[in-house]
């Protein structure tokens, strides 16, 4: 009786997860609205009953009448489009580089010996440690701010590409002498695939490190850009306009990590890996 | 298509003692033929097979295909690992392709027909983690079959593979071979599979390596398991094998 039951419920549970897939597809994403939603809506009603004053956390309908504000007047645009340039401009710069220099120092283990104990001790030097220099060297305008975020989103490519030749199947070499792969076939059709998932992984990291940099080096002395806009926010205690910078500097980071993880998916997809 | 072996010997030096694997290898492989090297294991049958791809050249004597030495791996010397070792990014039709253009037509057309030999129409466009092992092992060969070999060199192809999936490509491969007429060296510890394939079998014994014995196998294809000449050809097989393990007991510690 048990055991017919049990037998009887099994088909009932696997037509349910086929049906649940699509599904779960479909709206996965929305349930990491959920808790944004509820942490708003709370700070909504607090803010609301006047238990915290408005130059400490000013509600979010604030914030978003202060957006409203900054994007009618075209504040905000002129301080982005500045700020993504620098950003886009460093990390062009600094991710290039790494790729660059990545891929010479996995292939030749000359090179490697050569350059790496000096590019692991600058690696280790923190941004803010190097900043004053830059300012020294280069002053308070573009070519600094460049510099640095250049610097932060130098590292993650360099080591993930480095990495990720090493870490290629001896094998498939073996395969390619076998086809007879002429030098650049070889790097094309077995290295950079094979290194392919390292190297989008440090081209995500290194997104995320290039606008950490752009904060940094905004903060310390601009006359523009999201991360002046906040500074000067700071001053006349306008913390909506804070929070508001601050949220620009959020939704952009993560636009630009979904792009790179829609390429993943693009590139990847011969991949076969755990999916949670 | 003559493959001419002659291998003095080949030896490793580990922690400064020189360990001998190969010694005194004579074989000469006539256009077309179908060798199966066949030994205990560690008596060295995967390197002889590595010397005649040229992926293995530091050893005492020399390798000819044609009247023309091996110095290095080439397409000519066509292998399959015993793992398909296909490009996990690519997928089936462009793992046959390779190095080759999938546009060009006249590539396209060789490897659409070859998919066809090797029995894999409709996973033209699948990549190798959707492929079970033994279709993985027939794109390997498709890939090794698309350069044309002068020689297709096969180090225990099926080994990893259920028997049904290993007794289907064995027809495959027989298929092949009667087809293609390319001439086949193919290593392996199973009897059965050795009988089965070859028209010539070399049984190896171990440390060194030497070959123990040549046998001719004068069998009709398509052959049968079952029938009497079969098991007799094995038995006399299994009866030199075991002559090589005595003669292992024997020489090796004393017992």
């Amino acid at each position: 009786m048990m055991k017919a039951e049990a037998a009887g419920s099994l088909p009932k549970t696997n037509a349910e997860a086929v049906r649940k897939k699509p599904g779960r597809k479909r709206y996965g994403w929305m349930k990491g609205l959920l808790l944004p939603a509820v942490i708003i809506a709370i700070w909504q009603v607090i803010g609301g009953l006047g238990v915290v004053s408005a130059t400490v956390l000013p509600t979010p309908v604030t914030i978003v009448l202060t957006f409203k504000e900054l994007i009618l007047s075209g504040e905000l645009f002129g301080h982005l489009q500045i700020s993504i340039y620098r950003a886009a401009l460093g990390f062009l710069l600094g991710a290039g580089l790494g790729l660059m220099i990545g891929i010479l120092a996995g292939f030749s283990k000359r090179t490697e010996l050569y350059l790496d104990p000096s590019l692991q001790m600058l690696r280790t030097v923190p941004h803010l440690a190097v900043t004053p220099l830059f300012i020294l060297w280069f002053g308070f305008d573009e070519v600094s701010k460049i510099l640095l975020i250049a610097l932060g989103a130098f590292f993650p490519v360099y080591i993930n590409t480095f990495n990720g030749i090493r870490g290629v199947d001896a094998k498939l070499f073996e395969v390619a002498r076998v086809l007879e792969f002429k030098w650049h076939q070889q790097i094309s059709k077995v290295i950079l695939p094979a290194a392919l998932p390292n190297i989008l992984l440090g081209i995500r990291l290194s997104l995320g490190i290039a606008w950490l940099g752009l904060v940094v080096a905004e903060l310390m002395g601009s006359s523009s850009g999201v991360g002046y806009m906040i500074m000067d926010a700071r001053q006349f205690s306008q913390t909506n306009k804070v929070f508001a910078g601050i949220i620009i500097f959020a939704v952009v980071g993560k636009l630009t990590d979904s792009f790179v993880r829609l390429l993943e998916r693009k590139l990847l997809k011969w991949r076969n890996s755990y999916e949670g | 298509m003559a493959v001419t072996i002659s291998i003095k010997e080949k030896a490793f030096v580990q922690e400064g003692r020189k360990n001998t694997v190969l010694e005194n290898i004579e074989l000469s492989i006539a256009p077309g033929e179908f060798l199966t090297l066949i030994g205990p294991s560690g008596c060295g049958k995967s390197t002889l097979l590595k010397i005649i791809a040229g992926l293995d050249s530091e050893y005492d004597g020399s390798v000819e295909i044609n009247g023309r030495s091996v110095t290095a791996p080439g397409i000519q010397q066509g292998f399959i690992f015993q793992e398909h070792r296909l490009f996990p990014w690519l997928t089936v039709e462009q793992n046959i392709a390779a190095d080759l253009n999938l546009k060009d037509p006249k590539v396209k057309q060789k490897v659409d027909e070859l998919i066809e030999i090797v029995r894999l129409k409709g996973s033209e466009k699948a990549y190798p983690r959707e492929l079970s092992g033994g279709m993985s092992q027939r794109v390997a060969i498709a890939r090794a079959l698309l350069r044309e070999p002068e020689v297709l060199l096969l180090d225990e192809p099926f080994g990893a593979l259920d028997a049904f999936t290993r007794k289907h490509l064995q027809d495959v491969l027989l298929d092949i071979w009667r087809k293609k007429k390319t001439t086949m060296i193919l290593v392996t510890h199973d009897i059965d599979e050795s009988v089965y394939l070859g028209n010539e079998l070399a049984i190896l014994k171990a440390k060194p390596g030497k070959i123990h014995k040549l046998m001719p196998i004068h069998l009709a294809y398509p052959r049968n398991r079952t029938t009497p000449d079969f098991q007799a050809i094995r038995q006399r097989v299994l009866s030199e094998f075991e002559k090589t393990e005595d003669l292992e007991y024997a020489e090796g510690s004393g017992i």
